[in-house]
This record gives structure tokens, C-alpha cells and sequence, in this order.
């Protein structure tokens, strides 16, 4: 049993007559016979460090993981190659291990990460207010909603439905508590509908939600689209992928109020799902009203520049009910990976990993298109994922072999049936920098011919973790 | 920055909740004591209401902000919104340094000219801090 | 006014300097690998329309890959942290983050695997998640544990909702919510969030509820009670079965904030107190580090009655067959819906199942003996000389796994107030205790010593303390202009919100 608690016998008997009592017990009389627990915890026993890591890494073990078999999965998180000195970084204790920058002297280097992290987020989503990171991608919509109701005073909320479905989702779970109500703006041709979106909004909108690239993946003209948002004095919240903004026209320049999104592209694992950051960015009229923490420079008492959290009175811990939002965690070790990521990148390489996407998913866009018993879902634009119908049901053709003996691998294509029952037919291709010219044909051969031969681009892991056979990276 | 030092002028009307109004015919200009800012503190930010907008005695009509304090500002009189103190939105630290001139912070035409006799004079003020 | 007279430290002397402030055109770290074979360099605006793309490359730095290093170490001496140092912040729970559920974490079986993987490809991670739903639903004494909300924040709005979801099923809609005066400001926050209104209740003299003000205020109209129980005083409250019977009797729920759960694992249990939906800070009670303001998770467990509405997907195991099967469950048509993208910090999850695995039943709850144990060590110390007489205990009793001091005598005799000391505090080498909370102690300290802390750092804590004071006693002003010996000195936080610069001109 690891415990990691340094108290030996001696000492815990010097500390109770310190304290005046025989025993720890008495220190937890105050807890009434009648709730105290009169057993122990129907646990397994604590284990040594090395079983543990035994059982999780065969845990692990079992999971198909990016590594192993080329993954076209997106759908807001997507397999980049993160550079070695994210982890070096994130991991140095002095990033892992502190609180909340409470003591600003003494937290001076995640504040001034912070304050690097909102200038990086302004630029890339060309909005000049960013806070320093929301819990992740999807609930940012509640925030940006709860902004927008709060400054409109309306309760209306629309979303085009090439809004993140779990954006949406999130939005219709919050929405009953804002006393909101939420309409949604239908697709046509791969793009959020004109037409619809323009008889969709009224005077009683507070906020349009639209996505770039939309989760189909297409590019939409954001620019366009809200003037109808503007005419209505409702405000344009636009959820954006950062890695594409090295190439996309930023929604601060298409006439957005607010940008949000999901981090994870920016210097985060995969990690099933979280945790990454969300990052919101807005128009200067907004910085009152803005939820999590923001990192503001400053001058201490000799004139040294420093770092502090600013408009502090807008969270909860002071405004209390009144605050504009509940949240308290800025996600700062996941948004301090985002900045080292870009940091990386760089004002270049930010635009050429943009152009490479966008030049390797033509390709794969065109191969795949071509082939037979599939057809694009839509011919607009796109960066970095992209939508294909097939003639077979998408169930039938994920699995990658005989499944007589139980569940076989399945192609790690993302099917749309789900999320929109009129997509059932169709799925999700995405592409990042990880994605090979080879890969995009082995998934070409697999869509085409099935089971045979798949097994060449399944890696095995060593005990280190480390991929055994020519692996995907 | 220095601040000013406690004072209660004689010519104002004073709310329980810090507040004043210098009442001159049916119009009326509202402020925060030199005991509201002080507890306070610095003074970083004003909230105040549109012009136009209706204050009911009582109730609060704007907020005042320090670092680590938000308070509402409650209006001692009923009344119409005429002015709204613009000053204080670059420089809200003459809420602090001029509580009574400079630092006012909206004015009103007076809805009910004759609230204002339910407010303490300065002297019923100050006692009522000790 | 006497001050030290201080050079500046060598840190001191190396003021701050951005990323941008270090950018040189030109200069680059990323490689990035080529097209690939059949690939075209087509020109960007034959693949996008031009007016959709970008005009002019975004304002990133330009900087090498060693200049990144260095800048980023550099920051990283600017902090304090837990490795280096005593930080014993109420409310907080800052205990040993383990390197063994950091390496786990960063397996590719777990880190490289996608969200979206189908679930006959993800077993391991689906049977992790039920296992620490498990542990979790054991520990909390409730049956069902869901595992999606982001942080303790988000675990309350979900509280709050499936409050919500709970009476509207039964046809009632309620409009109040009750929160004790000594309630983490995240309760108000998210009771305001779920379109409730907050309804204080006052503190009795020993520091829990004050039930007759309860018996005042507790109607039909009331959808729950919120409670963190020890609460923020670090006091047990006694009361908590009349409580929960008074509550459920006008058929709200009870709520219970799980910040403090550290002092009573396997001790005693929420559901076994009559807590309807409880909220656990992972990041808290088991150990995935603070990372500095996140990443946490605030999975909630919830008794039988409210189950129907928990979020979804849930994790479930589907028995049959040859062996079971781990799935995600989006069939649950009164569910709240979904809070967030995807299943939750599942990283989070490996960390803390890691710890409870480490740990195991008997571990947990000598983790939660140990954490009192040191927190009434460090409080009896800390009553003795001149802390016992300048910072009283608030609600002196025995403690649970933190206690809270008023500064109010020390500002009253010596003019040091709480921030002053806190300030001073960080010259000895430690990271203070919580501050100005609750409100209801005037000049508030709160102290969470934990278990994984060696008595000698309690004792050097409380060393400190006392010469500071003693210090203070012959020149307050010394404390009053602390710190010295930090990376900056006192900031004026005035400054930065008055005229706020958030970015880099």
C-alpha cells in the first residue's frame, strides 16, 4: 500500500499528545455513530507502484490507439504530431504541480504563460480579448451563450447544425438553465442554409452559432452569413478549429463577436477525450463580461513588470451569484502545451502546417471521392476533413475482419449516422500532418476491398510504449 | 494616489447604505460617501445606468468595483436618469479622490420631490457611523 | 516606516521578457514532413476561395527550438510549486501528485487514443472508466457515478440540472436553491447558472448549519440544499441527519460539494448521510496535479432516484456472451444530455484510478486519518505563543481536515492584516494558506495541511508563523512590505484592472 504519507508510528504518537487526544479516532467523534462508515471500503487491497502500472499498461494494451492503426478520426480532435518539447515542458514540476496563480509573486511564470497564451489566441482568431482557457471546445458554447443573453437581455439562441453536435448537445443541456431557447439552422450542399438561417433569426436572438470549417468540414463564408445576425443586433459566435487558422480568414475579420473551440489540435494528446483546453476570444466590448481567469500585465512596487489575474470581480469567487460564469480552472497546464505548440510552430510553420493539411486532404479528398460505391457528401471547400457517402451501409464497412469470433477492429472513420440521421449513410475523413500519403491509400484500399490485408498497419507496443513495427508516426 | 479625508458636507442628503444626493430643484445628482469608498478601497471601475433608465429609492441602480469587491449602488431618491458621470470610465479613482465633486456619479429629475425628506443630514450621517 | 535595505536578487534583476519580446523574423523551430508522393502544391486559393483565406500570417513568435526551451524553464523558476515546497491552501487539497499516474497517463494505449474510437476498439479505456465509477460510487456510498463533468464547477451546474430534470419529472418546478454562508463562491455561481435563485443560510456557533434558520427557510419552493460537509470552517456538522431529513421531508434534494472529501474517505460516506448528488474533485481527494489552474474533473454521483437524468453517454458493462463487454450508453431519454465534448478528462481518470489502485480501501481512508490527524497537529501548534494570541481559531474545536484563523486580532494589535502575512509567508519559503475565505471569518486563513506532508514541515510552518509575528511585534512594517525575495515584489493589481493589458501590444 502506497500511501505516500511520510507520519511514522512515533510520530503520529508524538502529534495525538501534541493534540491532547489517544487516539485519530477521537479527532472524528464529531461525525455521528449513525454515518460513520462501520466497515471498511469494499476496495481491492492497495497495490505496489510496479502491479499497478502491470494492470493499467494492460489496460492500455487493449485499446487501438492512434499508434497503432492510422487514424482519419476527427470530429474536433485530431491526431497531430505534437513536438517532444511539449512534454518536457508541461512536465517540470513547477508547471505541474502549482494552484491557481492565487500568490501572484510567486507565480509569475504560469501567470506571464497565461498573458503569452491570450496574445497567441488573439492573434490566430484576429479577436482582440481572449481569457486564459476555458475546461474544453463544446461547453465554451454555454459560456459564449451565457454572454450573449446576459448583453442582449434576449433568451434566443440559434445554431447551424454544421455546429459541433456536441456543441449543440451542451447548448440544449444549458439552455434549460439559462431559460433558453434553442433553434436550429439546417445544412444545404454541406453549408449552413442562407435562407433558413435569415427566417431563423428575430428580434428575440441573442446569439447565432456558427462553425468553421462546420463539423462536415466544410468551409463556410462566415462573413457573409452574419450580416443577417447583424441585422437583428443578435451576436455571431463562431466555433473555430485553431489549426486551420493558419490558413483561414480569422472570424474576428468575418465579423464574429466571440470565437471559441476545442484546443486538443494545439499541443494536446488525444487522451480518450480530455482533458485539453477551450479558448474564447471576443471583441474588446466584452472583456467585463468574459467567464474564466485573464492574466493582465502590470508593474510590482519597484517598477519590475509582472503578471497578475485581472478583473478578478467577474468571477465567482467575489460576484458569487452574479458572476458571468461558475467556472474557476483555466486549464493551464493544457493551454501552456497549446502555446509551447504554437511557439513551435511559429508565425511560419502555423501557415505551412495549414497549407499542408489543406493540400494532402485535396488529395485524399479526390482519391477517396473516385472510388467505387462512394460518392463526396458535399463540393464545398475544406481544410482538413471532409465527408464521403458510400453506397454500403456505414456499419457493414467499418469492421476490419471476420467477426465470427467477436468485434473486429473497426476503420477509424468517423460515421455521421449518430449525430444526423440524415447522414446515415456517410462518414467523416480527417487528415492531419501524421497522415501519410501511404495511409491515405491503405484507407483507400480498405474502403474499396474490405478485410483483406489490414492488419500491416497495426502496430504492436513494447513494454516502454513504444511502437514495435514501422509505426504510423 | 492620496485620498481624501473623511468629510460629510453639510449641503448633502445622506442614504444607510453610503450614498448621497445633492438635491437642487426636481433635479437631483447621486454619489457614494467618503465612508463607501474608503471600505471599499481603490476604486478600479464604474457600472452605471443608461440615460433615460428609471432608479427607484432603495434599489440599487449601478456598481462600483475594486479589485477584490464588487458593491451595488443604492439610489436614495426616485427618479429619471439625466446624466450619466462619463469622467469615470477613464478615470474611476475619482470616485476615491473626490467622492462629492468629481466623483459624482449619475444625476436624476426627481419622480417624488418629497423622498428627500426621509434622508439623514449630514450630522445623522456621521453619527450613525460611529 | 523601516524596510530592508535590498539589493536586488539576481531573478529580480532579470525582468520579464515575452516570447514576442524574443521573436526574430526569420527564425523558426518546426519541420514539417513533406506533401508525400502525388500530393500537388496547388495553390491555396484553387483549393479555397480567396476571400475565405487568410491575408496575413497570424502574429506568432519566431523563435528557435532551444530559445523555446530556455524561455519556458526560465518561466517555470518564476513559480512556486507544490515539489518544491509546503503549500498548504485550504480548501485545495494539496497533496503528493504521484509520478507513477503520470506515466501511465502518457501510455500511447491511453494518450493516443481517440475519443471517437469505436468501443470494440477502446475496452481498456471503457473498463477503466467503469472501475473508477466503481471506486467512486463505493466511496461516495451512492450506486451510480458518471464521470463527464470537466470540474467541480461543472459537476455542481450538473447537480443543479439534474435537480432540475429530478422535479420537473415529478411535475414540480421549484425555484430556490439554499446555500450556507460559508459556501465556496462556485455554489452561487452555478445555482444562478441552473435559473435558481440562492437563499443563504446562516452558521450556528458551532460552525455548522444553523438549523432553526433551515426550519425558516425551507419550503416546497425549495429544489435542494447544497452543502460541503466538513465545510469550509473544516468543522463535521452534527446535525447533518436532522438536516437531511428536513430536506427530503419538503421533497427537495441535498447536495454535497465534495471540495472536502479528503477528511472523511472511508470514514464516512455522503450517500450514508442522505446526500442525494455528490461532486468529487479529482484533482482534489486523488491526486491529478494542479497544473497550475487545471486540468481537474468533477464526476458526480447520485442516488437511485435521480439516476434517470444523469448525462450522457455512461459507461456501461454489458455481461454475456464469453465476457463482458464495456460500452457507451446514449440511450437514456431523461437524461440532462451531454455537459461537454466526448466522454470527459479521461487522463484525469487514469491518474486517479492509478491512486486508488495504489492506495486501495485501506490506503484511502488512512490517507483521510492522516489528513486530520496533521491538520489537528498543525492547529494545537499553531494555538500556542504568539499565534494562539494573535490568530485565534475560528470555531475551536477539533478540526477535520483543515481549520480557519482569524487574523482580526493581529491586524487589530500589531497592523499586519492577513494579506500582509500571507505576503511575509512567502519569504520563509511557503506558499500561503487560503486567504480572506470564508467570509464569514473576518481576516480569514484557512489551512489544509494534508496527509502527505512530514511533521517537520508542519513544525517549520508553524516556526515561521510565530517568528513573523514576533518579527511584527517589533516592525510591522517589515511584513507590511513583504515580500523581498521573490521574483517580483507586491503588484499593483489596481493598475492591471483599471486599464487592463491582456496581450501583447
Amino acid at each position: 500500500m502506497a500511501g505516500y504519507t511520510p507520519a511514522t508510528d512515533r510520530e503520529q504518537a508524538e502529534m495525538l499528545a501534541q493534540v491532547g487526544v489517544d487516539s485519530i479516532e477521537e479527532l472524528f467523534a464529531q461525525i455521528p455513530e449513525e454515518v460513520r462508515l462501520d466497515r471498511p471500503l469494499n476496495l481491492p487491497d492497495g497495490m505496489s507502484e510496479s502491479e499497478v502500472y502491470r494492470f493499467l499498461a494492460g489496460l492500455a494494451d487493449t485499446n487501438l490507439d492512434a499508434e497503432r492503426i492510422p487514424s482519419f478520426l476527427g470530429a474536433g480532435m485530431y491526431d497531430h504530431y505534437v513536438p517532444a518539447i511539449v512534454e518536457a515542458i508541461i512536465s517540470r514540476s513547477e508547471f505541474l504541480t502549482p494552484y491557481t496563480p492565487y500568490q501572484p509573486e510567486v507565480s509569475q511564470g504560469g501567470l506571464q504563460v497565461m498573458f503569452e497564451f491570450q496574445t497567441a489566441m488573439s492573434e490566430i482568431t484576429g479577436l482582440p480579448v481572449s481569457n486564459a482557457g476555458l475546461y474544453e471546445g463544446p461547453s465554451a458554447a454555454a459560456s459564449a451563450a451565457y454572454l450573449a443573453m446576459g448583453q442582449t437581455r434576449r433568451t434566443g439562441l440559434v445554431a447551424s447544425r454544421g455546429l459541433h453536435p456536441h456543441s449543440r448537445e451542451t447548448l440544449a443541456t444549458h439552455a434549460v438553465g439559462f431559460g433558453a431557447t434553442l433553434t436550429e439552422v439546417g445544412l444545404e450542399d454541406g453549408l449552413t442554409s442562407g435562407e433558413e438561417l435569415e427566417a431563423a433569426v428575430t428580434d428575440e436572438t441573442a446569439a447565432v452559432f456558427l462553425q468553421n470549417p462546420n463539423f462536415l468540414g466544410a468551409v463556410e463564408d462566415i462573413a457573409a452569413l452574419g450580416e443577417a445576425v447583424k441585422a437583428k443586433g443578435a451576436l455571431l459566435i463562431v466555433q473555430v478549429d485553431p489549426m486551420t487558422l493558419g490558413i483561414l480568414r480569422p472570424p474576428g475579420e468575418c465579423g464574429a463577436d466571440i470565437a471559441f473551440g476545442e484546443g486538443q489540435p494545439l499541443g494536446n494528446r488525444l487522451d480518450f477525450g480530455g482533458p485539453s483546453f477551450g479558448f474564447f476570444c471576443a471583441k474588446e466590448e466584452y472583456i467585463r463580461k468574459m467567464p474564466g481567469r485573464i492574466a493582465g500585465e502590470t508593474e510590482d512596487v519597484d517598477g519590475r513588470r509582472g503578471f497578475v489575474l485581472a478583473l478578478q470581480t467577474r468571477e465567482q469567487h467575489i460576484r458569487r451569484e452574479k458572476a458571468t460564469s461558475n467556472i474557476c480552472t483555466a486549464q493551464a497546464l493544457n493551454a501552456l502545451a497549446g502555446m509551447v505548440h504554437l511557439a513551435w510552430l511559429g508565425k511560419q510553420g502555423f501557415v505551412e502546417l495549414g497549407e499542408l493539411m489543406a493540400r494532402r486532404t485535396a488529395y485524399a479528398r479526390q482519391v477517396i471521392g473516385s472510388l467505387d460505391g462512394y460518392e463526396l457528401l458535399h463540393d464545398a471547400p475544406v481544410v482538413r476533413e471532409f465527408a464521403v457517402r458510400s453506397d454500403r451501409a456505414v456499419e457493414e464497412l467499418l469492421p476490419l475482419g471476420d467477426e465470427s469470433e467477436g468485434p473486429a477492429p473497426r476503420l477509424p472513420v468517423y460515421p455521421l449516422g449518430r449525430d444526423y440521421p440524415e447522414y446515415e449513410d456517410s462518414f467523416l475523413v480527417a487528415i492531419t500532418e501524421n497522415r501519410s500519403v501511404d495511409e491515405i491509400g491503405w484507407l483507400a484500399h480498405m474502403l474499396e476491398h474490405g478485410q483483406a490485408g489490414w492488419g500491416e498497419h497495426i502496430h504492436e507496443h513494447d513494454e516502454a510504449g513504444n511502437p514495435v513495427a514501422g509505426a504510423a508516426q | 494616489m492620496t485620498l481624501a479625508e473623511a468629510s460629510y458636507p453639510e449641503d448633502l442628503k445622506y442614504h444607510p447604505e453610503h450614498d448621497w444626493a445633492r438635491i437642487e430643484g426636481d433635479e437631483a445628482t447621486l454619489g457614494i460617501t467618503w465612508y463607501a469608498q474608503d471600505s471599499l478601497g481603490e476604486v478600479v471601475f464604474f457600472e452605471g445606468p443608461e440615460v433615460g433608465s428609471e432608479v427607484s429609492k432603495d434599489q440599487p441602480y449601478a456598481e462600483v468595483e475594486s479589485v477584490k469587491a464588487v458593491s451595488d449602488v443604492v439610489a436614495p431618491v426616485s427618479g429619471e436618469v439625466i446624466a450619466v458621470n462619463e469622467s469615470l470610465s477613464d478615470a474611476p479613482e475619482a470616485i476615491n479622490a473626490d467622492p462629492y465633486e468629481t466623483g459624482w456619479l449619475v444625476k436624476v429629475r426627481l419622480s417624488d420631490p418629497s423622498e428627500a425628506d426621509s434622508l439623514m443630514d449630514a450630522a445623522a450621517y456621521a453619527a450613525s457611523l460611529e | 516606516m523601516s524596510e530592508p535595505t535590498l539589493t536586488e536578487t539576481p531573478q529580480q534583476a532579470d525582468r520579464a521578457t515575452t516570447i514576442y519580446e524574443k521573436s526574430v523574423p526569420g527564425r523558426r523551430a518546426a519541420q514539417l514532413p513533406p506533401l508525400g508522393e502525388g500530393v500537388e502544391e496547388t495553390p491555396l486559393d484553387q483549393l479555397i476561395p480567396a476571400h475565405l483565406l487568410r491575408e496575413e500570417p497570424a502574429g506568432l513568435p519566431e523563435i528557435s527550438e532551444p530559445e523555446i526551451i530556455r524561455h519556458y524553464n526560465r518561466l517555470s523558476r518564476r513559480n512556486f510549486d507544490l515539489d518544491t515546497g509546503f503549500y498548504p491552501l485550504g480548501s485545495c487539497t494539496m497533496k503528493y501528485n504521484p509520478r507513477l499516474n503520470e506515466r501511465v497517463a502518457a501510455l500511447p494505449g491511453h494518450a493516443k487514443l481517440h475519443p471517437a474510437t469505436d468501443p470494440a476498439d477502446a475496452q481498456g479505456a471503457l473498463q477503466l472508466m467503469y472501475l473508477l465509477q466503481e471506486s467512486l460510487a463505493e466511496i461516495t456510498g451512492l450506486p451510480t457515478v458518471s464521470l463527464q463533468p470537466s470540474a467541480g464547477s461543472q459537476g455542481e451546474l450538473a447537480g443543479l440540472l439534474l435537480t432540475r430534470a429530478y422535479h420537473a419529472d415529478r411535475g414540480r418546478n421549484p425555484s430556490k436553491v439554499l446555500t450556507p454562508d460559508t459556501a465556496h463562491g462556485t455554489n452561487p455561481a452555478s445555482v444562478t447558472m441552473a435559473g435558481y435563485e440562492v437563499v443563504k443560510v446562516a452558521t450556528n456557533e458551532q460552525g455548522g448549519v444553523d438549523v432553526e434558520d433551515l426550519k425558516a427557510k425551507i419550503d416546497d419552493d425549495v429544489a435542494c440544499l447544497m452543502l460541503t460537509n466538513p465545510n469550509t470552517l473544516g468543522v463535521f456538522d452534527e446535525n447533518i441527519a436532522e438536516i437531511a431529513s428536513l430536506v427530503h421531508e419538503t421533497g427537495a434534494l441535498l447536495y454535497y460539494d465534495g471540495a472536502n472529501l479528503n477528511a472523511i474517505m472511508g470514514q464516512a460516506r455522503p450517500g450514508d448521510m442522505g446526500f442525494d448528488i455528490v461532486h468529487v474533485n479529482l484533482h482534489k481527494s486523488f491526486s491529478q496535479p494542479h497544473g497550475g489552474g487545471g486540468p481537474g474533473a468533477g464526476p458526480i454521483a447520485v442516488s437511485e432516484r435521480v439516476e434517470p437524468f444523469i448525462p450522457r453517454p455512461q459507461v456501461v458493462r454489458i455481461e454475456g456472451g464469453e465476457e463482458e463487454f464495456y460500452d457507451l450508453d446514449y440511450d437514456r431519454p431523461k437524461s440532462i444530455g451531454r455537459l461537454r465534448g466526448f466522454q470527459g478528462n479521461f487522463g484525469v481518470f487514469v491518474r486517479s484510478l492509478a491512486y486508488i489502485l495504489s492506495l486501495g480501501g485501506d490506503g484511502l481512508s488512512e490517507a483521510s486519518r492522516l489528513a486530520v490527524l496533521n491538520a489537528n497537529y498543525l492547529k494545537s501548534r499553531m494555538s500556542e505563543g504568539r499565534s494562539g494570541k494573535y490568530l485565534p481559531v475560528a470555531f475551536d474545536r477539533h478540526c477535520m481536515h483543515e481549520f480557519v484563523l482569524s487574523g482580526a486580532p493581529m491586524k487589530k494589535e500589531l497592523g499586519l492584516k492577513t494579506l500582509d502575512l500571507a505576503k511575509r509567508l512567502l519569504d520563509f519559503g511557503f506558499h500561503p494558506p487560503t486567504v480572506y475565505f470564508p467570509l464569514l471569518v473576518d481576516e480569514a486563513l484557512m489551512v489544509e495541511p494534508v496527509e502527505t506532508e512530514a511533521k517537520e514541515h508542519l513544525d517549520a510552518f508553524a516556526e515561521a508563523i510565530e517568528k513573523i509575528l514576533e518579527e511584527a511585534e517589533g516592525d510591522p512594517a517589515i511584513a507590511q512590505n513583504a515580500p523581498y525575495t521573490t521574483p517580483v515584489r507586491r503588484l499593483d493589481e489596481v493598475a492591471a484592472t483599471r486599464n487592463p493589458r491582456i496581450r501583447q501590444a
